[in-house]
């Protein structure tokens, strides 16, 4: 008696030590220890974080598709890698948690308006393919209350999000204008809103495109003004891990041949007839007639066709989700316009 | 089980017996199964470690606490300490800190007074009382506290701006910034009577322990009130008064889109202390009903017979022998009410973790930063679990 | 009083008169209960005009002033407008009405909105089965492991003929119900393990066990959760990943873990020491012991406080929503984003709110009339 439960308890504790170590692939979801590539390849979907929701960035549709300027530049990078923009998995990141989404390789890529900073490229571990949008801080307030410089904030209570380059931007302009404030800090996109539209503080300070968006989603717009000065550069762009030249090479030239393609006049609706007809040696190259440039980033040759098919040029993506909300070009026209500041090197 | 009653008889140690190295052998089989689990456990632990440690080197994430020392640039709102947004992420935290202990003291303090008035109202002969006190009850510990304080923290945004704000009283502003309230300006004088209170109680203290040894030896009651009056009211005042009596009040008022000056409670700490302090209030509630009705009827009934109100009956009979069913859970209730300070995170109030979940955003070290909130609350949690423990064998010596 | 029989049969209905009415009667209970003094009767006239006030008050709130339903205008935006002109002076129920699917299921894609339905009733029935004492067996265990199956195959499909569902869409009363169950489903034996060593005399695997108690309950469930989002994916192995939720979930079964551990082994330290002792004597092994005397005795003894611990992390799953899980709450909050619904916070947390206090109270409800039954149980 006592023999035989002494053994089934062995068996017992054994088959839970089997079961816990065949649950644990079970779990987990292989990426491969190879470069990024390989992983998303294997799995077949590429797995993009973006912002949890900010109209024109990235925000989930009434349908619950994602739309916006980042996603657009994740289903490119999915239509480069798999010729299909729905092969892409959307993971909502906050700020707190989106640099370690990219870290833990739980995201392959973090398409959210991250600014491009010296410590974020090299201790956090990430390389920064490229700026897809040139922005600034700036502040918004109320337009009953009045104010028309950031400087007349002396005094009031600025809502901001923690943990960004906002909050530091804050606090150093405010230093060198000698102006003082009240920080309101909260951590979650709406609720800042939620308290900047309550009243709960004077202003809000985040990128102007962020600005503009949120402005634009309110009841009624007109009823805030986003003050002219801007306090610092905010370079965004998609972030991916260091040490994978390979993929942050593909995001890099997604972002210059979306860009490319607006200086050739390269759109959704002519890229066909564009390929078939246009005689210039580069659009040759880009759209993949001739030359072997998408076998250097490891795709198909007719992968910026693809994605230009699909999602359209960097302009047509930029009038389909910001212009809307009332967000210029400016800096970010092409290089070609004056003040314009996206700038594509060479296809060759 | 070795803490049984034995036989003194029997208290010399069993003869050892010599180990068989066999199955069969319960000390072996003892021996092998915590080799067994240690082993698996600092199995895992040393993986998971490995695994880290791989992870922040391949990644190159920057690891140690040589961050605390770098400059913050992070602005904090309401800060005991004086706290400027280039001073270091060392003082930023330790900011953080006083700003959680502001909120859990305060709000023990009012959660006990306010859950044991309610405990005792939940007891009333009353039926409306009671009833009111019991659905109180049961609806606040019904809900999450977090949807609690979202609750709170709206309907504060919800008052009207700093230049409609509610004015009830000379000074006092209500608005969706916060209560503003004159305030003493602060000065040396006023430190030092603060401490001459705090000498006098200790006086008055000891004054009353000596007349009580003296009482005990010739049997002579003494009058101890006039002297603790005297010490813990008229030595502050004179102290005060020898110092030049400073008395400065600083008004608050509306100056450019704030009110500036006087003292400010913050909608944010408001609606963190309220949510904290009803919830909690609810599940002390529960431990004081509780423990007064450990109290059995005859204690009430002796009470009563000896013509004592029913208000001396509480206070002098049953309260002291019910404070020993309540201790325990007590402590463990202004534990959960620190614990649960953390959701201040929620509602923008700057509490460790805030302050720690941004530090470790801005650096990008997500261990060390989990690892400072987790620092605070075990540190905070013991000195909490020490003195309530220490209190609780005070109170069980009573018994005889 | 004792010389009374119960058997005796009250025949003779002359010998004994009813209490005057004045002693018996609703005017004596008045008495008794509203004005036993000059104190109680200024407490319940106070308290009784205090009480009128606001429920009038919140009637005409709730019910009179309130807004049901707003149109709809062209694109599918909600004409808040005659929300906004009550002032505050009624509730603006519409955006209930409007929003209660989103609220419930999240982002679950709509027309599949019969599923997460359907799984909150399993839930529901789960909870009822496993209150009957009748199935306080074995038979449980079959029972959670066939429903929680059901309820994985029907939230993520791809099976049946069930389209396939992401589980980044799930949300709502779900995914609530998932953390808390799944997270006490898991936590339990968890738990039972823990206590069992907290109380063995191995004292290696003693201090194992208490470290691990004292260490989760030290510190705040929210400081587990950022660690399950942020520190948790540098734990594991390059490459491997665990997604969101899962971690969570694992975050609250450590935390559930713990807290149950303390329950069990307060049932473990009620059982006399007889029990342990008579075991021994059979020559029980210590698994025989634990599993065929002690368990069964001590679970039973401590299912109240259980459920009160379950009632606690039902309530603390909304805690998910620091680290964006959309859970019931965070789907709340959500809900409010939109421009046109902004200021309605009080209405919806009042919904959410009543969602939260019929389950938990219907649970302690059931604990409570348990405990009852268990003391009068012992008492005899």
């Amino acid at each position: 008696m006592k023999q035989v439960s002494r053994h089934s308890v062995f068996r017992m504790l054994g088959a839970a030590v089997v079961a816990s170590v065949m649950a644990l692939p079970a779990w987990a979801q292989p990426a491969g220890g190879s470069p990024t590539l390989d992983a998303i390849r294997a799995r077949g979907t590429l797995v993009c974080g973006v912002n949890s929701g900010l109209a024109g960035f990235a925000q989930p549709d009434s349908r619950g598709e994602w739309r916006g300027f980042d996603v657009d530049y994740c289903r490119a990078v999915a239509i480069a890698l798999f010729n299909d923009p729905s092969k892409v998995r959307f993971v909502p990141t906050t700020a707190q948690n989106r640099f370690t989404a990219l870290q833990s390789g739980e995201v392959d890529m973090l398409a959210r308006n991250t600014t491009w900073t010296l410590s974020r490229d090299t201790s956090l571990g990430f390389d920064f393919p490229a700026i897809s949008f040139f922005d600034g801080q700036g502040f918004m307030v109320k337009a009953s209350l009045g104010v028309n410089t950031a400087r007349e904030l002396d005094g009031a209570s600025i809502c901001v999000q923690p943990g960004t380059t906002t909050e530091q931007n804050l606090t150093e302009w405010a230093r060198a204008a000698r102006v003082t404030f009240t920080p309101v800090v909260i951590e979650r996109l709406e609720e800042v809103v939620g308290a900047f539209v309550a009243g709960r503080c004077d202003a809000f300070t985040t990128d102007v495109s962020g600005l503009a968006a949120v402005r634009s989603a309110q009841a009624n717009p007109a009823a805030y003004t986003i003050l002219p000065d801007v306090i610092s550069k905010e370079p965004l762009g998609p972030l991916v891990r260091h040490g994978d030249q390979a993929f942050a090479d593909l995001v890099r030239w997604t972002h210059f041949g979306l860009v490319a393609a607006e200086e050739f006049g390269i759109t959704a609706a002519n890229v066909q007839q564009m390929t078939a007809n246009d005689a210039r040696p580069e659009v040759q190259r880009m759209l993949g007639k001739t030359g072997d440039l998408g076998k250097m980033l490891g795709v198909d040759p007719a992968w910026l066709a693809r994605i230009i098919a699909s999602t359209g040029n960097y302009g047509e993506i930029f009038a389909r989700h910001l212009t809307p909300i009332g967000i210029q070009r400016g800096p970010n026209a092409l290089w070609t316009t004056p003040g314009g500041q996206q700038y594509a090197p060479p296809f060759r | 089980m070795s803490d049984a009653i034995v036989d003194p008889r029997y208290r010399r140690k069993p003869p050892k017996r010599p180990l068989r190295l066999s199955w069969a052998d319960e000390r072996i089989r003892g021996i092998v199964w915590q080799v067994l689990v240690v082993g698996v456990v600092f199995g895992i632990i040393y993986w998971l470690w490995s695994n880290t440690v791989h992870n922040l080197e391949v990644r190159r994430i920057a690891t140690g606490f040589g961050f605390l020392h770098r400059e913050a640039g992070l602005p904090i709102a309401e800060h005991l300490i004086s706290y400027e947004p280039t001073d270091t992420y060392l003082r930023a935290l330790t900011v953080g800190v006083l700003n959680t202990l502001k909120v859990a003291v305060i709000g023990v303090i009012l959660a006990t007074i306010i859950g044991t008035f309610i405990g005792i109202a939940r007891l009333s002969k009353n039926f409306l009382v009671s009833k009111i006190a019991g659905f109180y009850i049961e609806v606040i510990r019904d809900i999450p506290l977090l949807l609690q304080l979202l609750f709170w923290y709206t309907i504060l945004q919800g008052l009207p701006g700093p230049r409609q704000s509610f004015h009830p009283v000379e000074g006092v502003f209500l608005s969706n910034r916060g209560l503003r309230m004159p305030s003493l300006v602060w000065e040396g004088a006023h430190t030092a009577t603060v401490l001459s209170v705090v000498a006098g109680i200790v006086l008055a203290w000891l004054y009353g322990r000596h007349a009580r040894a003296l009482q005990m030896a010739d049997g002579q009651p003494r009058r101890i009130w006039p002297a603790a009056v005297a010490l813990i009211f008229g030595l502050p005042v004179a102290v005060w008064l020898a110092l030049g009596a400073p008395w400065t009040i600083d008004w608050p008022a509306m100056r450019g889109f704030n009110f500036q000056g006087g003292m400010a409670i913050s909608p944010e700490y408001a609606a963190l202390l309220t949510g904290l302090v009803t919830y909690t209030a609810a599940f002390i509630a529960e431990v004081v009903r509780a423990g007064i009705q450990s109290v059995g009827l005859g204690q009430w009934e002796a009470a009563q017979a000896l013509g004592l109100r029913s208000g001396s009956v509480l206070r002098l009979i049953v309260l002291p022998q019910a404070l020993r069913v309540i201790i325990p859970p007590m402590t463990s209730n202004y534990l959960n009410l620190t614990k649960n300070s953390s959701l201040a995170v929620a509602i923008g109030y700057q509490d460790i973790v805030s302050i720690a979940n941004t530090t470790l955003n801005q650096t990008g070290q997500a261990i060390e930063g989990i690892a400072i909130i987790m620092a605070v609350y075990l540190t905070i949690s013991l000195s909490i679990s020490l003195f309530m423990n220490w209190y609780n064998a005070r109170i069980a010596l009573v018994e005889r | 009083m004792s010389d009374i029989t119960v058997n005796t049969p009250l025949t003779s209905g002359s010998e004994h008169r009813a209490a005057p009415i004045s002693a018996i009667g609703p005017v004596a209970w008045l008495r008794e209960n509203l004005f036993s003094g000059w104190l109680s009767t200024a407490v319940t006239l106070v308290l009784g005009y205090l009480i009128i006030r606001a429920v009038m008050g919140f009637v005409d709130w709730a019910f009179i002033n309130a807004i049901w339903s707003v149109p709809l205008n062209a694109n599918g935006v909600a004409q808040t407008q005659a929300c906004r002109e009550l002032h505050g002076s009624g509730a603006c129920w519409a955006v209930v009405t409007e929003k209660h699917r989103f609220m419930l299921f999240g982002t679950y894609p709509y027309e599949q909105h019969w599923r997460p339905a359907v799984v909150c009733l399993l839930f529901i029935g789960l909870f009822i089965v496993s209150a009957m004492r009748r199935f306080w067996n074995w038979t449980l265990i079959p029972i959670w492991m066939v429903t929680l199956t059901a309820i994985g195959m029907l939230m993520w499909g791809g099976v049946f003929g069930l389209p396939f569902v992401q589980q980044e869409r799930w949300g709502g009363l779900p995914i609530t119900l998932i953390l808390s169950t799944f997270g006490l489903a898991f936590a339990f034996p968890l738990s039972i393990l823990v206590a069992l060593g907290r109380r063995s005399n191995l004292p290696a695997i003693k201090v194992l066990c208490v470290v691990y108690v004292e260490l989760i309950r030290g510190v705040p469930l929210i400081s587990l959760l950022f660690m399950a989002s942020v520190m948790f994916p540098l734990f594991l192995p390059e490459g491997m990943n665990i997604d969101k939720l899962l971690r969570a979930q694992i975050a609250i079964i450590l935390f559930a873990g713990a807290y149950l551990a303390e329950v069990v082994r307060a049932g473990l330290q009620s059982l006399p020491k007889g029990q342990y002792e008579a075991a021994d004597a059979m020559g029980l092994s210590y698994w025989q012991k634990t599993g065929f005397i002690i368990l069964p005795q001590a679970l039973r003894m401590v299912i109240p406080p259980l459920v009160n611990t379950f009632i606690g992390f039902f309530k603390d799953t909304s805690l998910v929503l620091i680290i964006g899980i959309f859970d019931l709450l965070t789907a709340g909050k959500t809900a409010i984003v939109e421009p046109a619904w902004q200021g309605f916070g009080v209405e919806v947390y009042i919904f959410v709110g009543l969602i939260y206090l019929v389950f938990c109270f219907a649970m302690s409800k059931y604990s409570q009339g348990l405990e009852a039954d268990l003391n009068r149980h012992r008492r005899r």
